[in-house]
């Protein structure tokens, strides 16, 4: 993938209030042209508003936002060159799915002949062929979310802006969604920015992503880089599950009281006779709870200095009956020093 | 709610028997056997200009007061806060507290030859225009209050409130999001308006054109207080009821409202108006 040039979208100290509350504050990011950027974050941290700010739904109280270089801060939504799937798809209740996905070239004076083909490759791409003539009140909402894309994408944007598009959908279907907007972005080359608050989701699809909280950006990252080294306690905490250690507890493993995480695969479950190597850690507990979950086991571990620790096995070669036997039992917690993240405080 | 419905049409078709029977002109009885020489009557020049005249202005009121009802409902449905939407509110529904007829009345007044209106348009210098409009044989008169142009204007406003509630109804309906999705494909807020927010606020306009619609069929009122000698059909129906005791008569210009209204509302769910109901 390319990663030089403009970027294709950038945010320069942007900063929007709402009455009292800053919903985003001083954010500055560079999305990469070409590339599946995904803001993560819980609700309320400012993701949906930075994705409105670059549509133009919203201008920016201070700061500056820039497309592939130019700056389109004062810019109403229809001068932009990118276009929105938004959550509740927005689908004209009043036109037919053709109308719906035509709409974008019957605005730009786009001749019928024309409009007409573009609509049929559009159709045949998110695979919705014969369903031209439907009302989008008679579809189900998996096809809704693809009338929506296509709406969007027929237009040729640089851009395309995405909020939770997957957020009304079943797992399942959900899941399908994942792999075909993935394999579509690769397909049509369009930089894809894509608003989620589902962890999975980000890690699966983006090839970079910035966590949100409390309209800040925490941090920016590869799905591995985030995942393996998160930059502070609350990133660690949102992305995936870890166990946060710091003060006393950190000091009796590590010596020394700097908070870090440590994610629960990375911890080896063992008999209380095994023996640690030089560059790895070991302390004892008692299993408090097991929680059988098919691919794999998650284990509560109440450690004798005092705290709980989330500790995830691989079922390789356990069953559940053998992993239920555990509960209750003393072991030894063994992991390697690396693996512990040094968490900055964040603010 | 059966009992009002029996009521109701009941009495509905008793006024479409008795638009069949016909007036004995020698003894002024009613005679219950059934014609069509009532609707032969009816059909005369001299009727029909009171029914065209009477479906004309029912249209050209509906019209006006769509085209001042929709800027207001936009305006307190997007734009207007909370506030001041609550004040537009109490701006739209306050008249009809007062009556009705109070209200005709006192516009009798605002209108009048020597009234406030005329009074400011010659001192805005128009009286030009007014004599001008007043000269034109079809709506002038000798006053604006007795004139078609004063009916015209005191109907818009009676009305006005009818049609500005469904259509504030309406437009609050359409979610912001599609106004966004429009916006973002590229339309200018007046391409957005044309193409979206008209179709959907479409079923309001027909809510209220009804009410408009045939409100000002029905209304004998207006007419009679202000206007010239020349009849509308609430007018009539009252006149062949009451004085002259022709009820067939005013049983079959009563049903030409329902006739017009059965039509305009198939038309209308003939364009989808009802389908986002």
């Amino acid at each position: 993938m390319a990663y030089a040039g403009i970027p294709a979208v950038e945010l320069r100290s942007v900063s929007r209030a709402f009455g009292d509350v800053r919903a985003v504050d001083g954010v500055n990011l560079s999305i990469l042209d070409g590339e599946f950027f995904t803001m993560l974050g819980p609700s309320g941290s400012g993701k949906t508003t930075c994705l409105r700010m670059i549509a133009g739904f919203e201008r920016p109280d201070a700061g500056m936002i820039l497309l592939h270089g130019q700056d389109v801060s004062a810019l109403p939504p229809y001068e932009r060159s990118v276009n929105t799937v938004f959550q509740d798809y927005a689908l004209f209740p009043h036109m037919t799915v053709g109308d719906n996905i035509a709409y974008g070239l019957m605005i730009k004076k786009v001749p019928v002949a024309e409009r007409q083909r573009r609509v049929a490759e559009m159709l045949e791409l998110v695979r919705l062929q014969g369903l031209e003539r439907r009302k989008p009140s008679q579809l189900s909402g998996g096809q809704r979310q693809r009338v929506a894309l296509a709406r969007a994408i027929i237009n040729n944007p640089r851009v395309l802006l995405l909020d939770e598009p997957l957020g009304a959908l079943d797992l399942k279907l959900r899941q399908q969604m994942q792999l075909e907007l993935k394999a579509i972005q690769q397909r049509v080359g369009i930089t894809f920015v894509y608003v989620t608050h589902d962890q999975e989701e980000a890690l699966t699809m983006s090839d970079r992503l910035a966590v949100f909280n409390l309209g800040k950006v925490e941090q920016v990252g590869t799905p591995a880089e985030v995942y393996e080294h998160p930059a502070t306690p609350f990133v660690a905490s949102f992305v995936g599950i870890s166990n946060l250690v710091s003060g006393e507890v950190a000091q009796a493993l590590t010596g020394s009281p700097a908070a870090f995480s440590i994610r629960p695969e990375k911890i080896h479950l063992a008999a209380l006779e095994a023996c640690a190597e030089l560059d790895e850690i070991a302390v004892d507990g008692v299993v408090r709870d097991v929680i059988y979950l098919g691919l794999y086991t998650r284990y509560l571990v109440a450690l004798d200095i005092g705290v709980d620790l989330v500790v995830a096995q691989q079922n390789l070669h356990t069953s559940s009956m053998d992993v239920m036997a555990v509960r209750g039992q003393r072991v030894r917690l063994i992991w390697k020093r690396e693996h512990n993240q040094e968490l900055s405080a964040s603010d | 709610m059966l009992w009002m419905g029996g009521v109701y049409l009941g009495s509905l078709a008793t006024l479409l028997l008795n638009s069949f029977f016909y007036l004995d002109g020698f003894t002024g009885l009613v005679v219950r056997r059934f014609t069509l020489s009532t609707y032969q009557q009816l059909f005369t020049p001299s009727n029909m200009d009171i029914v065209f005249r009477t479906a004309g202005m029912a249209l050209a009121v509906t019209l006006a007061t769509i085209i001042l009802a929709f800027p207001l409902s936009y305006y307190m449905s997007r734009y207007a806060s909370k506030r001041q939407k609550g004040l537009l509110y109490l701006a739209v529904l306050l008249p009809l507290w007062s009556s009705y007829l109070v209200r005709v009345y006192a516009w009798k007044l605002i209108l009048a030859k020597e009234g406030i209106l005329s009074w400011f348009i010659s001192h805005a210098g128009a009286q030009g225009l007014l004599d001008a409009l007043l000269s034109n044989p079809v709506i002038g008169g000798s006053s604006l209050s007795l004139s078609p142009i004063g009916i015209f204007v005191v109907f818009t406003y009676v009305w006005l409130p009818y049609m500005i509630l469904p259509i504030h109804a309406a437009l609050e309906r359409v979610p912001r999001s599609l106004l966004e999705a429009s916006s973002d494909l590229g339309a200018k807020p007046l391409q957005t308006a044309w193409n979206v927010i008209l179709p959907l606020s479409f079923p309001g306009v027909v809510a209220g054109s009804i009410f408009t619609f045939s409100l000002t069929l029905g209304d004998f009122i207006v007419p009679s207080v202000l206007g010239n000698s020349s009849f509308f059909i609430g007018q009539v129906v009252l006149s062949h009821q009451g004085t002259s005791g022709n009820i067939p008569l005013a049983a079959a210009f009563t049903m030409i409202p329902i006739v017009i209204m059965i039509v305009y509302l198939l038309i209308a769910r003939k364009l989808g108006a009802f389908e986002a109901l």
